[in-house]
């Protein structure tokens, strides 16, 4: 029993690890390449949408509002370094700090609701911000965005190209994404997934509900305003488009479409939502309408998601294999 | 030792318990009767902090415990299982019992994300601590199905299961012997003597007379909220009150 678990967890490391190299040797084959530029994206979108999957797809409470912590965190580190002389890595800690706080006030009552009304509590939220984004034009420069955010540099390299910025969002996307893992293997993780269950039962079991939801809120929220710092000091211009209400609803729909809970589910929905675009061109405005369809399609056919989809459609395969060669014997 | 005291409930306009007082002797196996609607689960709810009361207190040891949390009550050894067996479908059965013994570890967020060595540790016991308990009641070849696709009769093992890994002082069962066939009720039955023996002291509402004849100490009768008899199995199946309440006065 012990054997098989520890059997499973080798496995887990030596996914991860094909994965991470798999990830970093991508550019070599890439050079230049107009696609690199595309890659850095998914690789902020993916951040986030490990961000939101471990309040949505762990601990099971929605947030319609999650673009909000990452235009908080592209404008802390904006104004930070564009009107003060602040360090921009400096600057992203204290965006994330920023998030942080913001989500571990507001979580303690919003969590307290349910379903429905915590959808329209996290969106009433994420529109208040929006408007704070639009309105207060003296720091963010309303409408018309904020531009010239430096770069982020360290020693002598600086993350002004492609490459290096693609270096610099994947390994802290990548060391993201192993921490997630971790965590969902553990004490915490199961507690999450207990209240996602069922929280009577979670709380009955001495799951403290209120605290750890509140917790997972803010650590969500952290890592959210890390892509937005990583975001603006890449783009090195924001405006308030990036992180309205439909950004947020993109979010849940890269998580709900990779698969809601698995790590890897959120890489593949946030490359294809990223992608997407870029091959919808033809479409124009009606790519609304494709997001629509994918997610009615998957949620009917692929309660998990691709990731689960693809796991089911393996577990099939190897079946076959198996009873073909267990036919040839 | 365990007491509830003079417990009202009243609901809108309805009183769904009144003055409901009886205590229970540490170990002992206490069954909770009456016809349908009486409030056996209503005072379960309340007892084990789902629902507030709206007047009375609850004793377990000595200590007041009205008004707490559940979570709380769970550290301080109050558990329960459900009518309709609340498993966390998604996850295994092994790992359902390990979110019972989430009172018995402390490893935050942070050392959970970093696996510090002392939440490998920790979770290394907690494994080992899971899979005697599913030995404890037979589980532990199915340790590894998801809950969700156990068969009705082991999903209310696995709650058991589940309830004692907090290792409580008092467990509150609500029904366990329904949807039970007669074979898997006497495995109930040799299971709850098995727990009593750990010295835990254990509370069942139930429905099925034979299990609660068979292994309770002492019968709780309630009736349309109001407690009817509180005494031993052979006292409550000679009480006049009791029987005209099970089967109509003539």
């Amino acid at each position: 029993m012990l054997c098989k678990i520890m059997m499973k967890e080798k496995r887990q490391i030596l996914i991860f690890a094909l994965f991470a190299l798999i990830i970093l040797l991508v550019p070599l084959f890439l050079k230049g390449n107009y696609f690199l530029n595309v890659l850095v994206f998914i690789g902020i979108n993916t951040l986030l949408a490990v961000a939101l999957n471990l309040l949505l797809g762990y601990a099971g409470q929605i947030s319609l509002g999650h673009a909000a912590f990452f235009g908080l965190g592209a404008y802390v580190s904006g104004i930070l370094t564009t009107r003060f002389p602040v360090d921009p890595w400096l600057s992203l800690l204290i965006a994330a700090a920023c998030a942080a706080t913001l989500a571990f006030v507001i979580g303690f009552p919003i969590l307290k609701l349910k379903g429905h009304y915590l959808a329209m509590a996290t969106l009433g939220f994420g529109i208040i911000m929006y408007i704070f984004f639009n309105e207060t034009v003296d720091w963010t420069g309303g409408p018309s965005g904020l531009s010239g955010i430096p770069n982020l540099r360290l020693g002598p390299v600086i993350f002004d190209n492609d490459l290096n910025n693609y270096y610099l969002v994947w390994i802290i996307t990548l060391g993201v994404m192993l921490l997630s893992i971790n965590l969902s293997q553990s004490r915490i993780g199961r507690a999450l997934r207990a209240i996602n269950d069922s929280e009577v039962a979670a709380r009955v079991m001495g799951v403290n509900a209120r605290i750890l939801k509140v917790q997972i809120f803010t650590v969500s929220a952290f890592v959210s305003a890390i892509a937005g710092s990583l975001y603006a000091h890449t783009m090195t211009f924001i405006s308030p488009t990036s992180f309205g209400f439909n950004f947020s609803v993109e979010l849940l729909t890269m998580i709900i479409i990779g698969g809601l809970g698995s790590i890897y589910g959120s890489f593949l929905g946030a490359a294809i939502l990223t992608m997407l675009p870029e091959f919808l061109r033809v479409f124009r405005d009606f790519d609304i309408v494709i997001y629509g369809l994918m997610l009615i399609l998957i949620t009917m056919f692929m309660p998990s998601g691709l990731i689960g989809g693809l796991e089911a459609l393996f577990k099939i395969i190897a079946g076959k294999i198996k009873w073909s060669a267990a036919r040839n014997v | 030792m365990f007491k509830v005291e003079g417990i009202t409930q009243i609901f809108g306009g309805l009183t769904a318990l009144e003055d409901v007082s009886f205590s229970v002797a540490p170990r002992s196996i206490t069954g909770i009767i009456g016809p349908n609607g009486a409030g056996k689960t209503t005072l379960f709810n309340i007892v084990t902090g789902l629902y507030t009361q709206t007047k009375g207190q609850v004793y377990l040891g000595g200590k007041n415990i009205s008004f707490f949390e559940p979570e709380i009550l769970a550290r301080l050894g109050l558990v329960r299982t459900f009518q309709n067996v609340e498993l966390f479908g998604q996850m295994s059965v092994l790992e359902n019992v390990m979110v019972g013994l989430h009172t018995k570890s402390k490893s935050g967020i942070f050392s959970c994300a970093f696996k510090l060595p002392g939440q490998i540790k920790e979770e290394k016991i907690v494994r080992i601590k899971a899979q005697q308990w599913l030995e404890f009641t037979g589980l532990a070849d199915s340790a590894d199905v998801a809950a969700c696709n156990l068969p009705f009769g082991k999903g209310r093992l696995l709650e058991i299961s589940r309830a004692m890994a907090v290792e409580p002082q008092i467990i509150l069962m609500d029904e366990p012997a329904a949807g039970l066939n007669s074979r898997e009720t006497a495995g109930l039955a040799e299971l709850i003597r098995k727990i009593q023996a750990l010295g835990t002291t254990i509370i069942l509402v139930e429905h099925d007379m034979e299990l609660v004849m068979d292994v309770c100490e002492s019968i709780v009768v309630l009736n349309l909220g109001k407690k009817l008899a509180h005494g031993t199995p052979r006292e409550i199946q000679e009480n006049k009150a009791v029987i005209a309440a099970y089967l109509g006065e003539d």
